[in-house]
């Protein structure tokens, strides 16, 4: 399966059908998407071929756009009326929601076709993907090894060819952590870029969609029909969405003189050391191009993860609250009182680590806490956003890793919840400060992909995919894929190999 | 009496804004349970709140109207607890910046005087919905109707020290939003929910004692009652040497007592916090005056106003603004009348409201048009009608919802003060009856009144009496120059 692009080159010159291509995604989900665990759940076929009939039709009329036709999944977590929204837990297992979030309506509407919804960690709390009630995904790359998280199912589906692109949502680092421990691109737009209508919300203040697709031209032409003020979101920004495809020829020049800033905190030893030769050598190759680089200091972003993890986890206390087993949701059996139908319920229906958030978040907020810990770490936040905004003035952007490490093995850090919050050390500091940032591929160590992450000032989406884009003219890391399965293998129905 | 009584109010007053305050959804009671919930209401996942910008203009023309602050920047708070008519587990309310602070409100004390009832804020919030328990078996249920309905939560000063001054000032805020137009304000159907604080002191004890708050207050009378039963309990209790606890309390109005809320063991932690998918409030000073501009006339400056334009007095003029609809009713009957206000206010407060309780009908239904009762007060002050003829008329205009003037004509009422029929008249009369005319002219001069009343019943009422006895007198005279040529 081609990315975005190629497929609707292929739409476009008559190559390909949307009937066709869709049923190659569906059949790829049902073979080797199974085997990664990609998928919570599939669009009906007969019901989805229709679409994709209708789109070629569409498109023969010649009343087609870019995105007609072309094949693409969303995270578990928006809202479709189609398929189940199950955000990966039993508590949602099989929910059915009469609303459509804005984000699946306007790639309806560019034409996309959904065939399925993505595995994640249950309510996106997770970074390695093993908190699904649906059992873990695994990495392309390596089976024993995890895809990321909390949007694992998007980027491993995306990596291992099974669909053109797919989105996903990110609160501390959901889109390019597992975009980087796949070795694909993804996309963390500004706050209040994307609507969060229809997005089950996990910390609101933190939450943003965003694509997760092959190269930043994939990722600039689905950003590009997913953003945009809402009236259904306040959070929105009203400003109007660049033409960020359009934008991408640019590159090289922007790049000229452009100023991009390498924090000294990102870099030091607590990285991987290969990870972060790939990361100086990706900067190299931007100042051959004309980029000129300087070392900058982020003195806050060591408290980063802390304030993450109270504000994210005191939101999460209150946005899951409404999860309480009276309308809809998982019920438990037979509880004796409305007490125990509440604790019963929320016990039964929701994993370890989302208790483990809604309690801490409980904790933070509660009276006598909330002034240590909740008040203060939105001063933290307030400090981080000042210092990012502050750089980003004396600076075009910033470029570092997205992770610590490459993808670690399942089991490696589930039980040790305080080293895998680490791994979001680079990523959450965006969530907290507002700000937009791509991952992409930057090499690879020991067989697995790394990410390169470049973080810009509020709204420039425009700049980190031309950047982005032009990297990946220069560089191949976002071609590599993993190893195709043995062909033969039983679901396997003779799908075009990329 | 040593005890000094403490009472501060907090009022929930529901807003008449068409949909609810953070959703599309319709405000209104009395649909099939559930009927009036969207996603939103029903705290669906993924959904969000928009905020409703008529709520808000309610909220700040309340605001002006007691000469609050308007916060230029206000926030969105979570009040977090588990109910099963609270959908989301948590209220969206205000909590640390409110739209509101300050103000005040001054109302006349039932003892006579006045007090200005400090406020400490207003804020907005909603609503939560309803849990059902009857007609459901050994089921509860859950209507969310209700849910989302936009509420301002009105917070007194405790500066009342008496239950009858609770209810006065209640009465003043309930005239004070009805006249606003922000609130239907209906008790019975929960528009106007007051919860009330009372504590009691020494007189003259700077410190406040401990406070109950008693809950399900749906009328004034109930206020009233609740606290004058809380007071008493207070006292009884401090003055027996026992101690009080701060706690929340019921208002049974059958039993006329207050007892503890159940399931209350402990004080609950809302864990309150900014609501992240609002953005703060932003009032600008512009849209305030525009708000301000469309403030209709205040009750107080209202009752003012017509004390000194139809010269009434304060009492009159107080009713007025009171009583739904009365103010301008009286305005456009004294219009149509073309002044002649007392007889106005005459009318509307006898007949009028008389036929209006016996037909259970309000101002606003009345069969009988300020234009019409004008019109007749204008006929009876131009003396064509009898107070006593304007009364049947009266009638016929109810019955009819005919133009006085039309009924006057057609049924030929006119008063009749034409001289030349008028002696015609007297002249029968005076034919008709030579005994009574023998024992006046014999020096009964009492019988003059009997003689108008004759010429008044053969008029059926319709001659002009002060005419009929002037001419009588006339008449009279001339007969004793026939007897004694």
């Amino acid at each position: 399966m081609q990315g975005v692009l190629e497929t609707a080159r292929l739409l476009e010159q008559g190559d390909a059908s949307s009937e066709e291509l869709t049923l190659d995604c569906l059949r790829r989900a049902r073979s080797h998407g199974r085997r990664l665990n990609c998928y919570i759940s599939l669009a009906e076929e007969e019901a989805v071929l229709e679409q994709a009939r209708a789109s070629d039709q569409r498109r023969a009329r010649g009343a087609g756009t870019p995105l007609t036709g072309v094949p693409l999944a969303h995270k578990d977590i928006f809202c479709t009326r189609d398929l189940p929204t199950s955000c990966a837990s039993r508590m949602l297992e099989g929910y059915r929601s009469p609303i459509e979030a804005t984000v699946v309506r306007r790639l309806r509407e560019a034409g996309m076709i959904c065939v399925g919804k993505t595995n994640m960690d249950e309510f996106a709390m997770g970074s390695s993907n093993e908190n699904s009630y649906f059992g873990p995904v695994a990495n392309p790359w390596d089976p024993e090894r995890v895809p990321g998280g909390s949007s694992g199912g998007s980027a491993a589906a995306v990596a291992a060819r099974l669909v053109p692109a797919a989105t996903g949502t990110d609160t501390g680092g959901s889109i390019r952590q597992p975009a980087a421990l796949c070795g694909v691109t993804g996309l963390k737009p500004t706050y209040g870029r994307v609507s969060r209508h229809g997005i089950v919300a996990f910390a609101s203040s933190l939450d943003q969609a965003g694509p997760l697709g092959r190269s930043a031209e994939d990722a600039a032409l689905l950003l590009h029909a997913m953003a945009g003020p809402d009236p259904l979101d306040s959070t929105t920004d009203p400003r109007p969405v660049q033409d960020y495809p359009a934008a991408l020829a640019a590159g090289k020049e922007r790049l000229q003189g452009l100023r991009i800033g390498l924090p000294r905190q990102f870099l030091d030893e607590r990285l991987d050391a290969r990870v972060g030769e790939l990361i100086q050598e990706s900067a190299r190759l931007l100042e051959q191009q004309g980029a000129v680089l300087r070392e900058v200091e982020l003195t806050h972003q060591d408290l980063a993860v802390a304030a993450y993890c109270v504000i994210a986890a005191a939101e999460c206390s209150s946005n899951l609250a409404r999860f309480d087993g009276v309308r809809y949701g998982y019920r438990c059996e037979e509880p004796r009182d409305l007490s125990e139908l509440y604790l019963r319920s929320r016990t039964e229906g929701f994993g370890a680590e989302v208790k483990r958030r809604v309690i801490t978040g409980t904790h933070v907020l509660s009276a006598g806490y909330q002034e240590a810990y909740y008040l203060q770490a939105l001063k933290v936040r307030r400090l981080i956003r000042d210092e990012f905004l502050q750089t980003l003035e004396e600076t075009d952007l910033l470029l570092g890793p997205t992770s610590p490490t490459a993808a670690f093995r399942r089991g490696e850090k589930i039980a040790d919840p305080v080293n895998m919050y680490l791994s979001d050390v680079y990523t959450v500091g965006c969530n907290l400060a507002g700000l937009p940032a791509v991952s992409v591929p930057a090499g690879f160590t020991g067989g697995l992909p790394v990410g390169m992450q470049l973080i810009g000032p509020p709204f420039s989406e425009g700049l980190l995919l031309q950047v982005a884009h032009r990297y990946q003219e220069l560089s191949d890391w976002h071609l590599q894929h993993p190893p195709e399965p043995p062909p033969g293998e039983p679901g396997q129905a003779g799908g075009t190999p990329p | 009496m040593t005890w000094e009584i403490v009472i501060g109010l907090e009022i929930h007053v529901q807003l008449a804004t068409r949909s609810k305050l953070f959703s599309g959804a319709a405000v209104g009671a009395g649909a099939e349970p559930n009927s009036q919930a969207c996603p939103v209401d029903l705290g669906l996942p993924g959904v969000l709140p928009v905020l409703n910008l008529e709520a808000v203009r309610m909220a700040v023309m309340l605001g002006l109207a007691v000469g609050g602050r308007i916060a230029h920047r206000s926030i969105f708070a979570r009040k977090n607890y588990f109910y099963p008519d609270l959908p989301k587990g948590y209220q969206i309310s205000q909590y640390e910046q409110p739209i509101i602070q300050g103000g005040s409100l001054e109302f006349e004390l039932p003892e006579g005087g006045t007090q200005r009832l400090r406020l400490l804020r207003i804020h907005m919030e909603e609503d939560a919905g309803k849990s059902v328990h009857e007609g459901l078996g050994d089921c509860s249920g859950v209507d969310l109707n209700r849910a989302g309905t936009p509420l301002l939560e009105v917070v007194s000063q405790p500066e009342l020290r008496s239950p009858a001054a609770a209810a006065a000032f209640l009465q003043k805020l309930h005239t004070l939003v009805r006249g606003l137009g922000i609130s239907h304000a209906s008790m019975e159907q929960g528009g106007f929910r007051c919860d009330a604080n009372l504590s009691v002191r020494r007189r003259g004890d700077e410190h406040l004692g401990v406070r109950s708050e008693t809950k399900n207050l749906n009328s004034f009378r109930f206020v009233e009652r609740a606290l004058e039963y809380e007071a008493m309990r207070h006292i009884e209790a401090l003055e027996a040497g026992g101690r009080l606890q701060q706690e929340t309390r019921l208002y049974d109005s059958a039993r006329h007592e207050t007892r503890p809320m159940r399931g209350k063991e402990e004080a609950e932690d809302y864990r309150y916090f900014p609501d992240p998918d609002l953005p703060p409030l932003e009032i600008s000073p512009e849209f305030i005056e525009k708000v301000r501009r469309t403030l209709p006339e205040l009750p107080e400056a209202h009752a003012a106003r017509l004390e000194q334009q139809y010269q009434l007095d304060a009492a009159s003029a107080a009713a007025l603004i009171r009583k739904q609809g009365a103010a301008d009713y009286f305005e456009e009957t004294v219009q149509a009348a073309g002044g002649h206000a007392r007889q106005c206010l005459y009318w509307m407060r006898g007949e009028l409201y008389a036929a209006l309780k016996r037909g259970r009908l309000d101002l606003q239904s009345s069969p009988v048009s300020p234009a019409h009762l004008g019109g007749l007060v204008r006929r009876i002050a131009d003396q064509s009608i009898s107070g006593k003829l304007a009364k049947e008329i009266f009638s016929k205009m109810w019955e009819s919802r005919e133009d006085p003037d039309k009924i006057i004509q057609g049924r030929s009422l006119e008063r009749l003060s034409d001289p030349g029929k008028l002696r015609e008249i007297i002249a029968e009369v005076l034919r008709e009856n030579p005994r009574q005319l023998k024992q006046y002219q014999d020096g009964k001069s009492k019988l003059l009144t009997w003689f108008t009343g004759r010429v008044l019943a053969k008029t059926k009422g319709r001659a002009d009496p002060n005419l009929a006895g002037k001419l009588l007198q006339q008449a009279l005279r001339a007969q004793d120059g026939n007897a004694e040529p």
